[in-house]
């Protein structure tokens, strides 16, 4: 006789375990994401690409199909031809801008200062305030008569009133301002990547470069920065991506003007499909943004790929 | 190569003092050993050497020239951390060229000192990797190749061996030495290990609480340690410090505390040991116990050589007649220093 008890065999369901089997747990938690994807992403697309194909219009919605038609008439317009160089200049204009005020702002908030964590907090606003909001206020500072601005500068004996500049008059000028708006929207996000990759730089790597010789510059060019660069391309491409798309600044405070010197592809294809309801031709201006991007995320990607360290 | 010199250091972080008034000698080409437990000030002082740290007070001299206000890439100093801090994005050629490129060495010479300091340690087939290519060791050599390659007036190195396995370690430790005495550079080790301490430096400076305890060559911190400080940190077991009757302490080594019959000559003094606890280690057998008529914060170590490595000689549980030589019996005064009678 067997002096140890025998095991009870408790009658499990064969569901019982199911969720300790990774294939089917993996599955049940990635579904949802790509559900959402294929419905809230994939879907649109797919129906942009059909109407950029036909010519549909509000006013005559039919699926018939006209081939590569709207994107030749798109590409014979020059209007259209400034909106995409337009596109370029803001997006890359700003990040650039952007990065530099992210650079020196994470360099000021690297250095031990009393109240530096409310300064760190604060500095996140441009990020969190809802763009409407932060562009009628920048439109008040830009605005022709009442810009804060001119009077400050004028108040100063810098410029007189007749040499005041007509900030979203002027073409030029217009698109700085839009420039400089994106910019300091984007400036926080900046500083939080640079942070992030400023003190994950380990110590005894800076010290090292200290001790052999290389002094405040040397140190940032041929040492953090490299370092950080991988960091930094993510941010950048989120940057990119995001200002080539973006169309809220444009229709808030210039409406694409004057004379379509800031009008970029958001806001044109929104003009064209929206608001004068010619669908099929707002579809084909919006896919420009497509390749486009597609570049910029495959070069970036493969940057770095090639840089990780 | 200069000696390096420091009078009266003091470092301190929010007033706390993290090096307190060391001074320190270091002649031309010796190798210096910095040796103290952790957060003993060892490190913030190499750091005020290379010039990473700005001390509160003192002089630094380094060849004889005061150095507290000359940044570090002017001092021609190198250093070797902790994890190496090597550049990852870099190459090993790139890595050891660097110090170069930041003196503008132009680029020929450049290119000829990295092959010597490569060819040096070894890491000539290395050169075109990048760092997380490489083993410890490699990066270890990489490192110390990077720190000579300009040829420093001084090297400091900050527990240099401390991310490498045991045997490594040890191979380590001959090649640095090695090679510190090929060159003659003057070199200053910073490490918590008595073993590299011991093993690696011309002289120890003991260090603790931001002070330096002792300096000395090995044989001198063994034998005769200045302090209780200095007896119970170095040393594995460390010393034994018991009470003494009249006020003040009795120290003595364990590898000293043998069994009576083994001492033969007549100048020894004799204690009754209980052993409580032994522990095997192959050459040799530790033996923990009490000392009768003796009062210590620690259990009394014994190292018996092989003869009485035999588990019968030495029983737990029992008293035995033990004995120490009075030539080796180390005497402290109440407040832990050493009296000058052994």
């Amino acid at each position: 006789m067997s002096a140890i008890a025998e095991p009870v065999v408790k009658p499990t369901s064969r569901f019982h375990f199911i969720f300790d089997r990774r294939a089917v747990l993996e599955t049940v938690l990635i579904a949802p994401a790509i559900i959402y994807v294929l419905l809230l992403v994939g879907l649109p697309l797919l129906l942009a690409i059909y109407y950029s194909l036909s010519a549909y219009t509000i006013y005559d919605p039919t699926w018939k199909f006209v081939g590569l038609a709207n994107f030749k008439q798109i590409l014979q317009n020059p209007t259209f031809l400034d909106t995409l160089r337009n596109t370029f200049v803001f997006t890359f204009g700003s990040q650039l801008l952007g990065l530099v005020l992210g650079k020196f702002g994470a360099f000021l908030l690297l250095q031990p200062f009393p109240g530096r964590k409310i300064v760190r907090a604060l500095i996140i606003l441009p990020f969190a305030v809802p763009v409407a909001l932060a562009t009628i206020a920048w439109q008040w500072m830009f605005d022709s008569l009442y810009s804060v601005i001119n009077w400050t500068m004028i108040a100063a004996g810098i410029l007189t009133r007749e040499e005041a500049p007509n900030w979203l008059g002027n073409p030029y000028l217009a698109m700085l301002c839009i420039i400089i708006i994106n910019a300091w929207r984007f400036f926080p996000f900046a500083i939080v990547i640079f942070l992030a990759g400023i003190t994950a730089v380990p110590q005894d790597v800076i010290d090292a470069a200290t001790v052999d010789g290389a002094g405040f510059w040397r140190r940032n060019y041929q040492i953090i920065l490299p370092m950080i660069l991988p960091i930094m391309a993510i941010g950048l491409i989120f940057g990119i991506v995001f200002t080539f798309t973006d169309l809220s600044i444009v229709f808030l405070l210039t409406m694409g003007g004057p004379g379509g010197a800031t009008s970029v592809l958001g806001f044109a294809g929104f003009q064209t499909g929206i608001v004068s309801g010619d669908v099929a031709h707002g579809a084909a201006i919006s896919l420009f943004m497509l390749p486009v991007l597609l570049v910029v995320v495959i070069f970036m990607l493969r940057f770095i790929r090639r840089r990780e360290i | 190569m200069a000696a390096v010199l420091t009078r009266d250091i003091v470092k301190k972080f929010n007033e706390v003092a993290a090096v307190d008034g060391i001074s320190l000698r270091v002649p031309d080409g010796e190798f210096m050993v910095l040796l103290g437990p952790s957060g003993c000030g060892k490190t913030t002082f190499l750091r005020i050497i290379c010039g990473l740290e700005q001390q509160t007070s003192g002089d630094l001299l380094i060849g004889g020239n005061i150095v507290n206000e000359i940044p570090p890439r002017a001092r021609g100093v190198a250093m070797m951390f902790q994890s190496y801090g090597l550049y990852p994005h870099y190459t090993v050629r790139n890595n050891i060229a660097f110090p170069l490129r930041t003196q503008r060495v132009p680029r020929e010479e450049i290119a000829k000192k990295v092959e010597w300091a490569s060819q040096l340690l070894g890491i000539d087939h290395l050169l075109d990797r990048r760092p997380r290519q490489l083993s410890g060791g490699e990066r270890q050599r990489v490192a110390l190749a990077r720190a000579l390659v300009r040829e420093p007036t001084a090297l400091l190195l900050d527990e240099p061996l401390s991310n490498l396995d045991a045997k490594l370690r040890t191979s380590a430790r001959q090649e640095i030495r090695n090679f510190q005495q090929r060159v003659g550079l003057t070199t200053i080790y910073v490490t918590h290990d008595q073993v590299e301490a011991m093993g690696m430096g011309d002289r120890i400076a003991v260090i603790d609480h931001g002070r330096v305890r002792q300096v000395g060559t090995p044989p001198e911190i063994y034998e005769n340690p200045a302090d209780l400080f200095v007896a119970t940190f170095v040393g594995a077991p460390p010393m034994n410090i018991v009470s003494r009757n009249g006020g003040g302490y009795l120290g003595f080594r364990p590898e000293n505390f043998l069994p009576r019959d083994m001492i033969e000559d007549g100048g020894a003094t004799e204690f009754s040991f209980r052993v409580d606890r032994s522990e095997y280690l192959g050459s040799e057998r530790i033996v923990y116990g009490v000392m009768e008529g003796f009062d210590s914060k620690q259990p009394i170590t014994a190292k018996l050589p092989p003869a009485h490595v035999a588990e019968d000689s030495i029983r737990p549980g029992e008293w035995h007649p033990f004995a120490v030589k009075n030539s080796a019996l180390r005497h402290f005064d109440t407040s832990g220093n050493r009296t000058t009678s052994h």
